[in-house]
């Protein structure tokens, strides 16, 4: 029996539920994680990667020196190193000066718009908002965003057209006080697995009855009263006619709609060609249980609605979104407790990203950039001239990646993102890295993107530093150190200081927009000088206090559990009128599937910590998840080898035949280079949330010879869902 | 819904309890501590090892204090000497059969009520081997009490993943996955809620227990999958 030299408070590096930490350490070696039952978040239960997924930080192939290339990269011609022996180790110095000149030489030959950076949901919101700051403050470019683009981009439209805000609504724990709630786009046993615990006890302890709305027959659906299997990207189609239903029926609440919303009218009328009858012709969802849905949504007297990215990652993701929003706003069931509009978000700081301005058409606080005033006040801060930050609405992650080449973006900045596995059309993306001009990447492993970069900056990992993160519900919480640095590894915020003062200083700037940050708890002061909503978050209280839930307005506010009790931040809610739009491609003879992304439990997006860890061998390999009938159909065996082709190219890997998606549609998850679902998935977005629409590329399945599997993996079988 | 409370004494000293609430609960409320193993607050209290046991007036057995509710104008006894003993003797059966080692608050209790942990020297141990079936964390039942928290996070208290049971009867009985199968193939998602409840160290993860094992962090870092992923079949399992 060992006994832990130190036992450090932290929170979870995975999923956006924030679950709380307790990491043993002995010799810098961090042996176990528990929990304490005490957690507001997750009452001491963990999930696999929060239990034991921390390893990836003592990885042998993690990178702890900064790197560059031995062979100097050309655009054109750029390559991928994933060898070391490709690389020169040397100084922080060396690195940083190289960085900053070829940064500041491409920016003063070819203008602002020739930068662009990518910004981290996996990293802290001190460190999200000193890399916007560095680029919006030295490089006078909104050309910054993050992965929530390509992941709930879509809810947050939506919501902010509707209601002008752009997260949950609710506390998560809040829904075992829902006496109805809609699952929709949203796989939470996988992907918020303690969530999931959260909406299992609501059904088994508490009453709540479960509508599942999704294309696949998630574990959940166990614990559903309704499952409406809809056809991928139908989701209009089939919440509208809920909305017709509660039209027609006269379920919807008269009182709120009058006091809380607008545009009802043309609602209204657009709603009237949604009927059961249409949709069903469209999702294949039987009618009689879109009219039951309706009704038991409609008549509960607290529900609420979740989904994930079965929604917004869709060519028509908005509209998808404002599905689920009509329905509140026309039922009433927001602005009360166990009531709500609840996006998940899946990066444990996606939404402290955003908040932190992590985004290109806003500053940190989701103040427009293209609103003078915001620009202003910005420009006030960062102590820079009038005028001299920009006003044009910067590029989105997909739009940087188009756009490299010759007049567009030149030089790019990754912290802690890997494109080259989460980007769509994975062929275009690497033909467009291999045409920038430079590319710095900071992370702890030399992932698919970071091995086409010209510099390796090593990043402590999230146990190595301190810092916030805001998980799902709006909770800010604090991230601790628990043992230093690996090797030379440091904490993003310091790297990104380091850097600016040198880009500064060859810029030759008259002022300094402040980079002699002592502690992150001064970051997150600076920004809360200019962020309402965190305007009362300091470290004090967190250490205090534990999470806060933003909104707080001040330091006294106790922060805000569930939203919009009184009002909307836009004033009143808006009612969408809405049209069904298919797909961008559509299911054909000679590509029959529709394919699903997403993820599994035992792993995390590009695979960059998870495929570095223990965890990988619960999970060693890509599969395909293809329904039995399909399987029979098509003479393939549980565990064959099979090929899955789309327009854009073709993937082999093992089929897992099993009743958890259905007919017609197959799933692959995105975690495995080996066999990359997203060289499949297309590049088509949505017009207004630019994100891709990852759920529905359409393919067909064949055989396959073994041989001709990406892996070797020895394959683990596994009795889970 | 305001119940009137009940009126009980504990001890000698008067209390007023929640109408429901346990023996242990109102115990506590009056700052009185009564001694459990396999209760944990966030698990259904069983009553299993008894070592929670009070004297009831009027009662002819002795109570489990986890389970049994409060009633109007009970006097109640936690350290009688016919409590003390049962609880001596609990805690000398379990130390019996059951590697206690890494059950700090156990063996606290064994001092507080002067436990002999030899006195059945001659007793049939339960030492079924170490199951090493995954990566993610070791089964050694060896040092198991039949607590049940495990089974009981497994499914409704927590996860409602329902890979752990009961296999065996009396002596015989052990925590096991269904027909001893490798946790990996069952419906395990290793969670690892049964590790966060284990309060005997039987179960652990298993960078801990190669730790404890004398292996350098280099070391465990350094294992290959197949020695990670540990025995793949069910040979060297009891059953």
């Amino acid at each position: 029996m060992i006994q832990p030299e130190r036992v450090v408070s932290t929170v979870c590096p995975f999923c956006g539920v924030g679950c709380n930490l307790e990491l043993h350490v002995r010799d810098g070696f961090i042996y176990k994680a528990t929990s304490s039952f005490n957690s507001v978040v997750n009452h001491g239960n963990l999930c696999v990667k929060g239990r034991f997924g921390h390893d990836f930080i003592y990885h042998p192939q993690r990178v702890t020196v900064p790197l560059i290339r031995k062979k100097p990269q050309r655009p054109g011609d750029r390559t991928q190193a994933f060898d070391l022996s490709e690389w020169r180790e040397i100084s922080w110095d060396e690195a940083l000066d190289y960085v900053a000149d070829r940064l500041v030489d491409i920016y003063q030959r070819e203008g602002p718009h020739a930068m662009a950076v990518y910004c981290c949901a996996k990293a802290t919101n001190e460190d999200n908002y000193l890399l916007q700051k560095m680029y919006r403050a030295l490089f006078r470019t909104n050309n910054v965003d993050h992965c929530t683009r390509l992941c709930h981009a879509a809810s947050v439209v939506a919501l902010q057209m509707a209601i002008g805000s752009a997260a949950m609504s609710n506390t998560a724990a809040e829904v075992i006080e829902n006496d109805v709630f809609i699952l929709t786009g949203s796989n939470p046993t996988e992907n918020h697995p303690i969530i999931a615990l959260q909406m299992k006890a609501a059904v088994r302890k508490h009453g709540a009855k479960l509508i599942v709305v999704d294309p696949r027959r998630i574990e959940m659906v166990d614990y559903a009263t309704l499952y409406l299997p809809i056809k991928p990207g139908t989701d209009v189609p089939v919440f509208s006619a809920m909305a017709h239903v509660i039209l027609k029926e006269g379920l919807y609440n008269r009182q709120f709609v009058e006091e809380r919303t607008e545009n009802f009218e043309a609602f209204a009328t657009s709603m009237e060609k949604f009927t059961p009858e249409y949709a069903e012709s469209i999702s294949g969802v039987d009618r009689n249980l879109i009219i039951q849905a309706a009704r038991l949504y409609a008549t509960a007297k607290n529900a609420a609605i979740y989904w994930a990215l079965g929604i917004p990652e869709s060519s028509h993701g908005v509209a998808n979104a404002l599905s689920l929003i009509n329905l509140a706003l026309l039922t009433g069931h927001i602005g009360r407790r166990g009531t709500g509009l609840n996006p998940l978000r899946g990066q444990n700081n996606v939404q402290g990203a955003s908040d932190a301005g992590a985004m290109p058409w806003h500053y940190p606080g989701y103040q427009r950039v293209d609103i003078e005033e915001n620009a202003r006040r910005w420009e006030q801060a960062w102590n820079i001239e009038p005028g001299g930050l920009s006003r044009q609405l910067g590029l989105t992650t997909t739009e940087i990646l188009s756009s490299v080449g010759p007049g567009g973006v030149r030089a790019l900045y990754i912290m802690g993102e890997n494109p080259m596995m989460s980007e769509p059309n994975l062929n275009h993306t690497r033909q467009k890295m291999q045409e920038l001009e430079f590319l710095v990447a900071q992370d702890l492993f030399i992932n698919e993107s970071g091995a086409f970069a010209d510099v390796f900056l090593p990043a402590a990992s999230w146990a190595e530093k301190e810092g916030t993160f805001t998980n799902t519900d709006r909770r800010v919480q604090r991230v601790r150190q628990v043992i230093p640095p690996r090797g030379q590894s440091r904490p993003d915020w310091e790297i990104i200081c380091d850097l600016a003062k040198r880009i500064e200083k060859r810029l030759g700037r008259p002022t300094t927009a402040y980079w002699d940050y002592r502690h992150p708890s001064e970051i997150l002061e600076e920004m809360g000088r200019y962020v309402p909503e965190y305007a009362g978050v300091t470290y004090e209280r967190l250490e205090r206090e534990g999470g806060l839930q933003t909104p707080v307005w001040d330091k006294q506010h106790p922060g805000t559990p569930f939203l919009f009790a009184e009002t909307f931040p836009r004033g009143r809610g808006k009612f969408h009128p809405l049209d069904y739009t298919p797909n961008a491609e559509m299911p054909d003879d000679d590509y029959p599937f529709v394919l699903s992304t997403g993820r599994v439990l035992e792993h995390w997006h590009g695979g960059t910590l998870t495929r570095h860890s223990w965890l990988d061998d619960l999970f060693p390999e890509p599969l395909v998840d293809i329904h039995p009938d399909d399987a029979a159909r098509l003479g393939i065996q549980n565990g064959d080898a099979v090929r899955v082709t789309s327009r854009r190219a073709s993937i082999v890997l093992r089929a897992r035949v099993t009743p958890k998606t259905n007919p017609g549609v197959v799933f692959i998850p995105f975690h495995f280079h080996e066999a990359a679902a997203n060289l499949l998935t297309h590049d088509i977005i949505d017009p207004q949330a630019k994100i891709p629409e990852y759920k529905a590329a359409v393919v067909r399945v064949s055989k396959a010879r073994p041989e001709e599997l990406g892996t070797r993996a020895e394959p683990q079988p596994r009795g889970r869902y | 819904m305001n119940h009137p409370l009940v009126s009980l004494t504990i001890d000698g000293i008067a209390v007023q309890a929640a109408p429901g609430s346990t023996i242990l609960k109102a115990a506590q409320q009056a700052g009185i501590e009564i001694p459990t193993i396999c209760y944990h607050d966030h698990c259904t209290a069983n009553g299993l090892c008894r070592i929670c046991v009070v004297e009831v007036s009027g009662a002819r057995t002795l109570v489990p204090a986890c389970v049994a509710t409060v009633q109007d104008g009970m006097i109640i006894h936690t350290q009688s000497e016919r409590v003390r003993r049962s609880r001596r003797t609990i805690l000398e059966m379990l130390y019996s059969s059951v590697d206690l080692s890494e059950a700090p608050e156990i063996e606290t209790l064994a001092l507080v009520y002067g436990a002999d942990s030899q006195r059945f020297p001659g007793a049939q141990r339960r030492e079924p081997p170490l199951i090493d079936d995954n990566p993610m964390y070791i089964r050694d039942y060896a040092k198991c009490i039949l607590c049940w928290r495990c089974v009981q996070v497994c499914a409704e208290d927590a996860q409602y993943t329902y890979a752990l049971n009961f296999s065996g009867r009396g002596f015989e009985t052990q925590i096991s996955t269904f027909y001893h199968h490798p946790m990996p193939e069952t419906t395990c998602v290793f969670c690892g809620q049964c590790v966060g409840v284990c309060p005997t160290g039987a179960l652990k993860p298993k960078r801990e227990w190669l730790l404890e094992k004398g292996y350098t962090p280099e070391a465990i870092m350094g294992l290959t999958r197949n020695e990670r992923r540990g025995k793949k079949r069910r040979e060297g399992l009891s059953h």
